[in-house]
């Protein structure tokens, strides 16, 4: 375990700008990605996982900066990287899946272009032989009679095709490390799992490190080693991911885990979290969570360290369920 | 594609019979010729003469059939005025008006484009703002007054640009056209520019507008997670996605430039068509403005018909054939 990990970010902490204040996306969020390993983000909307994957790639949109820390992609940092470097990493080492699939391909452009010019951007290769490995990628990701589907447009694809065109190109150059902001969610169960497993398959064979973006807890089960939760800009908990489902300490994963519909509770009340995410302009003082935690109190008003609870298990909590934790 | 070029012709035949029976009505309500040809001590006898002539003697639905007859036939009569064939008169002057309008169109694109896209790139820069708050100015200032104000300072202040005429016309491979002699060029710049700064600020609005819009897509930040240059980002994600709205704008307006480019032409001297229909509606000479408007309207048919089609080539979701319309 000597070897540099594929990714460490370091109290990364990127704030939008705006107008009514600094919106502190993400505030001090750390975690590590090895090689051939997964790594499930989660989260509620607006919990700033999104913010965190795109600050990798150095893709924040304007108001919005990254402020602080430090994102070391095999050692060498990103916060800090000039844009013509970051410009070389993205595409080739480090590639992103998005989230829409019907919006991520230019509905102007042919797939092909869209595909070698992907290639082309990186390295000093003959339009053939860059059609040819497109072509190839397609096949991969197991779409059909790929020379044909090449000279398609977008529109003459379905969901799943698409995401899956999309995830060919994040393939192209075999990266190092794919960031998937949660590209199953807008997709029919039955495409997600077909996807995932490719995505697993490739990530295992390639020695990819791969950063799952998703709110979606069972998804995060079957794929993931580590999972990192966010709320409110914050990792609450962080650890392997059999730690951290069956034995979450947060409040928050707990409650998040309970508002999953399982066979086991069948008849049982559906529990759900009260309220909402807070606005990131207006967060509560102490533990952001506080205003919607069964379990918070006084103590709850001074911001609660992010500390290991467990080997390998880190929680940032008051009053954490140490009790499931069976530590 | 083939299917929907034959309909649309066959629309716009339809059009064109409805347009020239409007006219035809529409200048005989206006007042009769004959009164201002014949000269003011012409006999009643002279007056006859010359409404028999003209045929304007018989009611005027015959006069519409003969004219509909004649025109199947490719003619579309005699200028009451010069006594020439109407269209000839046209063509002689489309020339110059075409030339004008097409320089215009290629420079207000040439100008608007960049200016719009750097507008949007930067939107809240100095320069953004400025070429915004100089394109409203490119709105709103009225043409006869930019085209003296410009006559004002270039030719008559500073003596750079001649401030009338058309210059000398050169021809290549048989085309006829002053952009061909150096001449020709300088008496082109000033109606050129005037004519296009008012497209050009539309067309800085819409590439603006565009580049607002589109750089906020998803594909935009995937081409840019793909590692490509940003200038490969702008120019070809976005362009071709701006260009769009553009292109129908544009391909419509050179069809109201060439029609209607009357102020410009006027104040420039231009020997174009504008003149021309202004000229022969005073003394309603009928074939002539007929005539004029039948070119017209083929004009903008023709322009619609290749922004359709080029709507099509820019955009692979439009289909024309299934399009109604």
């Amino acid at each position: 375990m000597s070897e540099t990990p594929t990714l460490e970010v370091r109290n990364l902490q990127t704030h939008f700008f705006t107008r009514e204040g600094v919106l502190k996306a993400v505030d001090d969020v750390s975690f590590t990605v090895r090689a051939g390993e997964i790594m499930g983000l989660v989260g509620e909307s607006g919990s700033g996982k999104t913010v965190t994957g795109f600050s990798v790639l150095g893709l924040v949109d304007p108001p919005g900066r990254i402020v602080g820390g430090s994102i070391l992609f095999k050692g060498e940092d990103l916060a800090h990287a000039g844009e013509e470097r970051l410009r070389a990493l993205r595409g080739s080492r480090i590639a992103m899946i998005f989230q829409d699939p019907m919006m991520t391909l230019n509905p102007v452009l042919r797939v092909d272009t869209q595909m070698t010019e992907a290639i082309l951007a990186h390295e000093q290769v003959s339009e053939r032989a860059a059609r040819a490995r497109a072509a190839a990628a397609l096949a991969m990701v197991g779409i059909a009679s790929p020379e044909e589907r090449l000279l398609a447009y977008p529109h003459q694809f379905s969901g799943g095709m698409r995401q899956r065109v999309a995830i060919a190109i994040a393939m192209l150059h075999r990266p190092d490390l794919i960031i998937a902001d949660e590209p199953t969610t807008a997709l029919d169960v039955t495409i997600q799992g077909q996807i995932l497993y490719e995505v697993q398959k490739l990530c295992r064979e390639t020695g990819t490190a791969l950063v799952w973006v998703t709110h979606d807890l069972t998804v995060v089960a079957g794929l993931a080693d580590t999972v990192s939760v966010m709320y409110a800009g914050k990792i609450v908990e962080q650890g392997r991911v059999d730690d951290v489902l069956d034995r979450p300490l947060h409040p928050y994963t707990n409650g998040l885990l309970g508002s999953v519909p399982s066979r086991n509770r069948r008849g049982q009340k559906l529990r759900q979290i009260p309220g909402m995410t807070p606005s990131l302009l207006r967060l509560p003082q102490g533990c952001a969570f506080r205003s919607r935690c069964p379990r918070a109190d006084q103590a709850c008003t001074e911001m609660p360290a992010l500390a290991e609870l467990a080997p390998g298990h880190l929680a940032r909590c008051v009053h954490p369920h140490l009790e499931t934790a069976g530590a | 594609m083939l299917v929907f070029i034959i309909r649309r012709l066959l629309q716009s035949l339809l059009a064109l019979a409805v347009m020239s029976l409007l006219v035809f009505v529409g200048v005989y309500l206006i007042g009769d010729p004959v009164a201002i040809l014949a000269s003011p001590d012409a006999t009643e006898v002279d007056r006859e003469q010359i409404a028999r002539a003209l045929g304007l003697d018989r009611p005027l639905w015959e006069q519409y059939a003969v004219f509909v007859g004649e025109a199947l036939r490719g003619n579309f009569g005699k200028s009451f005025v010069f006594g020439q064939p109407a269209m000839g008169l046209i063509f002689e002057r489309m020339g110059a008006t075409v030339e004008l309008a097409l320089v215009a169109t290629v420079v207000s694109i040439l100008v608007g484009l960049p200016l719009g896209i750097y507008a949007g790139l930067r939107p809240d820069g100095i320069a953004g703002r400025s070429i915004m708050a100089g394109s409203i100015l490119g709105f709103s200032l009225p043409t006869f007054w930019v085209g003296l104000m410009l006559i004002m300072i270039f030719a008559v202040q500073l003596g750079l640009l001649p401030a009338s005429g058309r210059g000398q016309v050169g021809s290549f491979l048989g085309l006829h056209s002053s952009l061909f002699t150096l001449n020709g060029i300088v008496h082109l710049i000033l109606p050129a520019t005037t004519l296009a700064l008012v497209r050009a600020a539309t067309t800085i609005r819409l590439a603006r507008a565009g580049v607002r819009e589109v750089l906020h897509m998803d594909y935009v930040k995937f081409a840019r997670a793909k590692g490509l240059p940003e200038r490969r980002v702008i120019g070809v994600h976005v362009l071709k996605n701006i260009m769009i709205p553009i292109v129908t704008v544009t391909g419509l307006e050179i069809g109201s430039v060439i029609a209607f480019a009357v102020v410009t032409e006027t104040i420039y001297a231009w020997p174009g068509m504008g003149k021309l229909l202004i000229d022969s509606i005073v003394n309603l000479d009928r074939p002539v403005v007929v005539a004029y408007l039948i070119v017209v309207l083929f004009i903008l048919v023709m322009l619609n018909l290749i922004v359709d089609i080029l709507y099509s080539v820019l955009d692979p979701r439009v289909r024309l054939g299934e399009q109604k319309g």
